[in-house]
């Protein structure tokens, strides 16, 4: 009897869970359809503030530390003395390191040369293509889209890697030009700053073309009619229709390269060796090699700095495009 | 093209650029079947180096961690790339715009070893406060990926809600459903492609990532791009060759499954249209 009476006890307890339960489900459901205009903001915006911004500070405070041989192996910058009082200590002398040292300003102005000189070359490359992939037939363009976009879905990193085996001493470019009797003696290009700036061509070249095609998709090219009507050579077309009329796929395009291509630490160290500095690799090198916390943090603030600014102008072109739509 | 010789011009150009986009890449493939093991010179024709590659326990273990990896990123990334795709374009002014349209453009433009380093330092930071993520490795690179994936999906997402014609979803609200029943009945399922699309690219930007990888990883998780890195930096390797054309094979299969499909959907699409055009 006192089983049975136990056991309807928990059965009555357990009912009136479940109604809870089913009272809040009700209620979260009531809660959700109420406010899911908040939630669906909510939850990619504490996404992006958590692994996005955060970390940019805790980078700020690190470079704003003196490297010590601990774990972790900088000084904290809050410091409780005594009960309630508190030390900060920030140290500049990680960037007045790197403004004393040459070999930052150096790699700063190397990478910022070589980006600028890949960008021109993939313009160089790049424009002609878009444009005859604008200006070709239905099905054509669709091919040749397709074969644009194809080699950035493959591994990067073997992108690169199979210019090792071209570029080597004994590599492929090489045995071929000493086989047709070019050269006697095999040509130095892997581990130079050629080796650089093909790699960084080869990888980056979808990026400044797809930005172009679609830009010149949408203009209008009886212009160029109407310029060759009034009797402009084609060259004045050109660079008085044409050219001002592709200037904003230009800027776009060559954003696209420029900035990734200044950070670029893949391609100097596969295809550069010791010879090519870049300031992503130093970056790297300083925090894997030299385990200088702090040193790497100022370097990576000093070349977020340093991109900011065509960052800025990126944004601003994408936000006026999409205004624009 | 009226003008010959300018044809002429950008035809030329055009090939030199195709060829320069794949030449290396056929070059990697063919090398793949060098029987020799110093890779740019041929010594007759072998498939010895698959064998090499597929014995390698190593090879099993990192392919297996990356499309893990892949896989819970894609997802993820486009549940949230959709969502913050959705704020930006349907929800007008709200407070904190522009700080939100910042940080969800910002990951597209941002050289990879600052994400990398500034996430490490961060899952340094919080191990250190909350005592978690107490290990590195899946967890921390697929948090480091979904951060940057869902950039390129809240992208794609944009570009699909400011082209599409509201009018479905206007009717939807003009016979009584309520915003949130919109949302779920109308607006996501014409999403659906354009999720679809964000997914898949959010896959492969995970499966090519090697530098923010590198950096949040711990001991012990090697994902696929850091053992093709740590091999081929000490030289060329033809079982690394063996792998490309696998990836190569397995992505060129993928794209031109994708690409006949949308094409299947758009022929489809204008039979439909003609059809309800004539009735």
């Amino acid at each position: 009897m006192g089983c049975f009476q136990f056991g309807g006890f928990d059965e009555m307890s357990e009912s009136a869970e479940r109604s809870l339960q089913g009272r809040l489900l009700h209620r979260l459901g009531y809660l959700l359809q109420r406010n899911w205009r908040s939630l669906v903001l909510f939850i990619p915006f504490f996404w992006l503030l958590l692994f996005f911004l955060a970390p940019f500070f805790i980078v700020l405070k690190i470079s704003l530390a003196e490297a010590v041989i601990a774990s972790p192996p900088f000084t904290p910058m809050i410091d409780w003395v005594d009960e309630g009082i508190m030390h900060i200590r920030v140290v500049i002398d990680n960037y007045a390191y790197l403004w004393e040292d040459d070999l930052y300003a150096k790699t700063y102005l190397n990478s910022l040369k070589i980006a600028s000189i890949s960008t021109i070359l993939c313009l160089l490359v790049g424009y002609p293509m878009a444009y005859a992939i604008v200006r070709a037939k239905h099905t054509t363009k669709h091919v040749l889209l397709m074969l644009v976009i194809l080699p950035f879905w493959t591994s990067f990193l073997l992108r690169v890697y199979a210019w090792m085996g071209l570029l080597a001493d004994q590599g492929t470019i090489n045995n071929l030009l000493i086989a047709i009797g070019v050269i006697d003696e095999p040509l130095r290009m892997l581990y130079t700053p050629f080796a650089v700036y093909v790699g960084i061509v080869y990888t980056y070249v979808p990026f400044m073309i797809l930005p172009l095609y679609a830009n010149m998709e949408k203009l209008d090219w009886t212009l160029l009619e109407a310029a060759a009507d009034l009797g402009a050579k084609p060259m004045t077309t050109f660079f008085t229709v044409t050219l001002p009329m592709t200037f904003p796929g230009i800027i776009a395009g060559s954003l696209l390269v420029f900035i990734p291509a200044t950070g670029e630490y893949v391609i100097p160290d596969l295809l550069g060796g010791g010879n090519v500095l870049m300031i992503g690799r130093i970056l790297y090198n300083e925090f894997n090699a030299n385990i200088d916390w702090p040193v790497a943090s100022a370097v990576a603030i000093a070349l977020l700095l340093l991109l900011v600014l065509p960052m800025m102008l990126y944004q601003h072109i994408q936000m006026k495009q999409n205004e624009a739509e | 093209m009226n003008n010959g010789k300018r044809s002429y011009f950008l035809i030329t150009t055009t090939c030199f650029g195709i060829a320069f986009l794949y030449i290396p890449m056929i070059l990697l493939v063919f090398y793949s079947f060098n029987k020799s093991r110093i890779v740019p010179v041929w010594g007759g024709f072998s498939t010895r180096w698959y064998g090499v590659l597929f014995e390698s326990e190593e090879v099993w273990e990192a392919v297996g961690l990356s499309l893990k990896v892949a896989t819970v990123n894609a997802t993820f990334a486009m549940l949230l790339g959709t969502l913050a795709g959705l704020a930006l374009v349907r929800f007008g002014r709200f407070r904190g715009r522009t700080l939100f349209s910042g940080m969800i453009s910002a990951p597209l433009v941002m050289p990879e070893v600052i994400t990398g380093l500034s996430l490490l330092l961060l899952f340094i930071t919080l191990k250190e406060f909350i005592g978690w993520p107490d290990q590195r490795g899946f967890t921390t690179i697929t948090i480091a990926h979904i951060t940057f994936s869902m950039a390129y999906v809240a992208v794609i997402i944009q570009s699909r809600l400011t082209g599409m014609a509201q009018d479905l979803e206007e009717a939807a609200q003009d016979l009584g459903a309520k915003p949130f029943r919109v949302l779920t009945d109308i607006t996501l399922p014409l999403l659906a492609p354009g999720m679809l699309a964000g997914w898949l690219l959010a896959f492969t930007l995970s499966l090519d990532d090697l530098i923010i990888a590198s950096f949040v990883t711990g001991p012990g998780a090697v994902t696929l791009p850091i053992l093709i890195y740590s091999r081929i930096r000490l030289g060329l390797r033809p079982d690394i060759n063996a792998l490309a054309t696998i990836i190569i094979l397995a992505v060129a299969i993928g794209v031109l499954l994708a690409a006949w499909i949308m094409f299947r959907q758009q022929k489809q699409r204008e039979l439909e249209l003609k059809m309800s055009e004539e009735v």
